[in-house]
Order: C-alpha cells, then structure tokens, then sequence
C-alpha cells in the first residue's frame, strides 16, 4: 500500500465522518453560539483536508487556499461573536 | 523512511481531529464544547500541516505550513474566548453538573463591566440562575 492510497482510502473518510459529525452539531445546536463553534470547526477540519488533498496530489500550490480559509475563520468568528454582543447590548 | 514520518504525523492529526468532532457531538454545555475543540482541532491541523512540510522537503512550502500552523495557534485561543464571553452574554447557561460559575454575579448587565467582587446591585449583575429560560 503506497502513501497515496493510505491517504486516499484510510485518512480521507475518516476526516470526512468527523465532517459529518460537525455538520450534525452545526444543524442541530441548541443556541447560535454552538453553530459559530461548528463552523469554526468546520473551517479548521478544512485546512486539514486541503492539506491531504496536497500530499495526494503534489501539489504545494493548495496551502496557499488553506492560508486564506483560516483568516476567513478567524475574521468570521470574530465578526459573529461582536455582533452577538452588540445586539444583546441594545435589548 | 520519510513516508513513515508522514504516515505517522497525518495518522496522529487525523485522530485529533476526529476525537475533536466526537467531543463536539457528545459535550453537555457550549463552553465544554468551545474547550474541546479549541484544543483538539487545532493540534490535528497542526501536525498535518506538519506532515505535509515533511512530505515537500522544500523551504517554500515549510514556511507556507508554518504560516498557517502560526496562524490557526494564534488566533484559537482568541475566537474562543470571544465566543464564549458573547455566550456567557447572550445568557447560555452551564451544564446543570457544573459545580460553580466563578463568574455569577460580576459582570453588569447593560456595561458588561468585570467586577472582582459582587457588589449590592444584583439587579444589575448578570446571573444565569435568575434568568428566565429562553
């Protein structure tokens, strides 16, 4: 079993059941703040696979993508979080 | 010998990165929930990260991983008690297993001023168990 086949057939759905796991989480959460964290998650499983899908292909090229995707995380959680605070701060 | 080495790092993030969905699924409370997954998941995408560096063997390439492996360490830890405050704000409440709230009573409802002990204005203070459910 070469590498590219290991990190086709064994890591690859392993990461994509745990995707599905957050997805569940990110339907179902109790409160909004539960659906922020799953998306955070969600992003950051996503770098993961990118990071995969760059070894299996060679390419290095796909980081720059992964790169960008965490700054989106970051920025969207940051953003989320204010504005929670913001419109509790009016009621 | 190198494919071993990233064999063994892919392998190791992956089941951090699992175990940190699992956690996600099966924690009671948000704040366990926000606690888990700030640890696990970004330990799993580091040592991906890491295992794809080893993988290139290139200078380029390493420094872009440790860019984002920098990055995800960074800013984890600030997301995650941004969110849990705007949480303990919006009136999530604990697990009811949890032992005590450190925080009851000090932050003020409307300045959402820290005070570092609980003063004669309990109306004022935020308090879960005062709360009436959402």
């Amino acid at each position: 079993m070469t590498l590219t086949d290991y990190l086709y057939y064994v890591i690859l759905p392993i990461l994509a059941f745990s995707v599905l796991l957050i997805v569940y989480r990110f339907i179902k959460g109790p409160s909004i703040a539960d659906k922020i964290i799953a998306l955070d998650v969600l992003i950051t499983t996503g770098i993961g696979i990118i990071g995969v899908y760059s070894i299996i292909h060679g390419r290095s090229t796909f980081l720059d993508t992964a790169m960008i995707l965490a700054l989106i995380a970051f920025l969207s959680t940051v953003a989320f979080s204010y504005y929670l605070e913001k419109r509790n701060r009016k009621k | 010998m190198s494919s071993v080495i990233i064999v063994i790092l892919v392998t190791l993030g992956t089941l951090f990165v699992l175990l940190s969905a699992i956690g996600l699924v099966r924690m009671p409370d948000t704040y366990m929930r926000i606690s888990v997954n700030t640890k696990a998941a970004t330990l799993g995408v580091g040592l991906i990260l890491v295992g794809t560096a080893v993988f290139f063997n290139d200078l380029s390439t390493t420094s872009r991983a440790l860019v984002i492996i920098l990055f995800v360490f960074l800013t984890a830890p600030v997301s995650a008690h941004l969110i849990g405050r705007a949480s303990y704000f919006m009136g999530v409440r604990l697990w009811k297993g949890s032992i005590m709230d450190d925080l009851r009573g000090k932050y003020q409802k409307n300045s959402y001023i820290l005070k570092s002990e609980i003063d004669d204005t309990p109306e004022d203070n935020i308090d879960h168990s005062k709360m009436k459910d959402k």
